[in-house]
């Protein structure tokens, strides 16, 4: 067992290979070596009569039925779902997030009536602001309008950062696992918020702003094909203007192992801490037609030219009413 | 059905070995350990071996067995050295497979008990694990490499000998009245230590599951991985405060560097693998053993629940369960002598 098979002393029995040829050869050789070396016999191996071979992991049903958090009621204290959101203290970000919401980015939307009330959705959305402020903006206003939850993917850096990274889990955010969005969109339907972009659309600079950036690997396209689920692009002005990126030092960012270190307008008018105080451009959403793809769900794999096809196509919708927007915007402020 | 447990000397071991016991189509169990049982056992032959079963070969031969029942793995860091892990761990199932699928041998059903340590835990992770992903982290400590590695062993074992039923399965942290580890530990301190700025989502499985999963895989042929654990999630906060513990923070960083006074005036031992599931925690698909029929009696929070109510109790009275110690001269006699009457117990 731990000499390599061929070997002198190497007493097993050759396992039987799907290559005849080889099989034969070590059969030879072992019956070679046989006449040299103490063949120690050990008798017939037990008979393989069981058909049943092992398959390391069962095989999984076609459609896996969802797994409800079991209720507990009497027991639990807290109401954090097993994606880590807890509505509590969703509810009381809201109420926090709401005045900014109100009066100060003035969100108004267009077209929410195309995000479903029930199934799941993927909404893909456009990315900017040095500290992204379009995420909760958008994830604030499908709450409070259609009032069901909105679960944000987001960097695996959140989950690494003391305190934000809790508050972050508990007001919907969700790592950006392709497991994670199968599950959130197939099996519990609900509404999954990305930004496929990611730090390239937030990290860029205030002259590329509305410039949408590469789509990733278009995994997004292919998540929602698997999970059979509609994408919903939506629209996003406002953002690029309420935290402007004017440098970004490289070197600063390798230092701290940042995705960017950007120095914001923000930061120049109101001293470094005034970095997290946003501008109050005024922010306009508009949610796009939902794309249904006619692929089968839960398929082994998917075109990958039909992946990039569909997600190119997704960006430049995403980018032509991007234009559209501040083609009729008369100011970014009001 | 003739039995061979492995770790007899171990709770689990013991607490099997107790379960099968009341089945009366299993005619044999033998207990194999370096240990004594913790637990009175009625019909069960216990027998003393080397932590690395070097005379497995000859037990498997002489008695016959048909289902290898391994629970003799050890997956609880600050109670055993990394040497004696390895030694138990891989030599030892090395050991217990190389009987099993020797030539001759008349095994047709091995039963792994594993543990979801085998995942790790780590920021890249998803939610929740299905028996068929990979770990994101490389494995830092002992008790995962060696758990790894027997995993490769038992694939193996399983692609070589198809006519063997190989179930593995995969348990959750345990909580229950009679177990120690490290969270169990934990939880009945004064005051439970916790990472400042995590809340992780953790499961834990009720040592009766435990128990009831391993008997599960005995009696029906359900061959493959399966992981164990409570359904559910909670967060670490919240199983505090169920308890009715306080927490008190290790700092976000150098966290391994400050569990270490703790270590030394043994407060607490918090491994590394135990660290890391206070920062990111961990949760697996449980699915897939439900599937397989398997009813548990506890979810995570009546796990949970269930060891508060133990601990209430175990503060007021002291120590509930007074221990059992064996003793070789006393089961022979109960066992052997023919003063003693049998037909009571038939």
């Amino acid at each position: 067992m731990l000499l390599p098979s061929g070997m002198p002393g190497h007493f097993d029995d050759p396992k039987p290979t799907t290559d005849q040829a080889s099989y034969e050869t070590v059969q030879r050789v072992m019956g070679a070596i046989a006449d040299e070396v103490n063949v120690i016999d050990l008798g017939p191996r037990p008979e393989q009569t069981s058909t049943q071979s092992l398959v390391p992991i069962p095989p999984r049903p076609a459609r896996e039925l969802p797994d409800p958090e079991p209720p507990d009621r009497e027991i639990r204290t807290g109401d954090v779902d097993p994606w880590g959101r807890s509505e509590r203290v969703r509810s009381l970000a809201r109420r926090l997030y709401d005045p900014l919401y109100k009066y100060w980015f003035r969100v108004q939307w267009e077209g929410i009536e195309h995000i479903p009330t029930e199934s799941g959705a993927l909404l893909v959305s456009n990315h900017a602001g040095a500290i992204p402020s379009d995420a909760p903006a958008i994830m604030h206003g499908i709450e409070t309008e259609l009032g069901r939850p909105v679960y944000g993917l987001a960097e695996y850096l959140f989950r690494d950062l003391p305190g934000i990274g809790t508050l972050w889990s508990r007001t919907g955010g969700v790592t950006a696992h392709p497991d994670n969005a199968y599950r959130l969109l197939k099996e519990d339907q609900q509404l999954v918020l990305v930004f496929p972009e990611g730090a390239k659309g937030t990290g860029k600079l205030y002259k590329d702003r509305y410039r949408l950036a590469r789509f990733g690997r278009a995994g997004f396209v292919e998540i929602a094909m698997r999970a059979g689920v509609p994408i919903i692009p939506i629209a996003v002005i406002g953002a690029e203007e309420s935290m402007p990126i004017l440098f970004k030092s490289h070197r600063l960012a390798n230092l701290l192992g940042i995705p960017y270190a950007p120095i914001t307008a923000n930061m120049l008018m109101f001293g470094p801490l005034g970095g997290l105080v946003y501008l109050p451009a005024k922010f306009r959403i508009r949610v796009l037609e939902p794309i249904h793809f006619t692929a089968e769900p839960d398929q082994e794999r998917y075109s990958r030219a039909r992946v990039m096809e569909a997600s190119e196509m997704i960006r430049g919708r995403i980018q032509e009413a991007l234009y559209d927007m501040l083609r009729t915007r008369r100011s970014t402020w009001w | 059905m003739r039995v061979l447990v492995t770790g007899l000397g171990t709770f689990w071991g013991s607490r099997l070995a107790q379960a099968l016991e009341q089945f009366d189509d299993i005619e044999v169990i033998v207990g194999l350990d370096t240990d004594e049982p913790r637990l009175p056992l009625e019909r069960t032959e216990f027998v003393r071996a080397d932590s690395d079963y070097s005379i497995l070969h000859r037990i498997v031969k002489a008695t016959k067995v048909d289902t290898i029942l391994h629970t003799h793995l050890l997956v609880d860091s600050t109670e055993n050295s990394n040497r004696r892990m390895h030694e138990v761990n891989v030599i030892g199932t090395m050991n217990l497979l190389a009987a099993a699928g020797a030539a001759g041998s008349t095994v047709r059903k091995l039963i792994v008990k594993s543990s979801t340590l085998i995942y790790g835990a780590g920021k890249r992770d998803p939610y929740f694990f299905r028996e068929d992903m990979q770990r994101t982290t490389s494995p830092r400590t002992e008790v995962e490499r060696s758990l790894l590695e027997t995993s490769a062993f038992v694939r193996d074992f399983a692609v070589d000998n198809p006519h063997v039923v190989v179930t593995k399965l995969r348990f959750s942290n345990a909580l229950g009245d009679d177990i120690t580890s490290p969270f169990a530990r934990s939880l009945s301190l004064p005051i439970v230590p916790e990472i400042l700025g995590f809340d992780p989502r953790l499961q834990f499985v009720h040592e009766d599951d435990i128990t009831g999963a391993l008997i599960f895989a005995t009696r029906n042929d359900i061959p493959g991985v399966y992981n164990v654990a409570g359904r559910g999630t909670m967060p670490w906060s919240e199983i505090c405060q169920v308890v009715g513990k306080r927490r008190i923070p290790l700092p976000p960083f150098f966290t391994n560097w400050a569990a270490e006074p703790l270590r030394m005036t043994r407060v607490v031992d918090l491994p590394p693998e135990v660290l890391d599931l206070l920062r990111y925690g961990r949760v697996v698909d449980t699915r897939a053993y439900r599937r397989a029929g398997f009813e548990y009696k506890y979810t995570t929070a009546a796990t949970v629940n269930a060891f508060a109510r133990s601990l209430r109790l175990e503060s007021v009275v002291g120590d509930s369960n007074p221990s059992y110690r064996y003793e070789r001269d006393v089961e022979t006699f109960f066992r052997h002598s023919p003063a003693i009457s049998r037909e009571g117990n038939e």
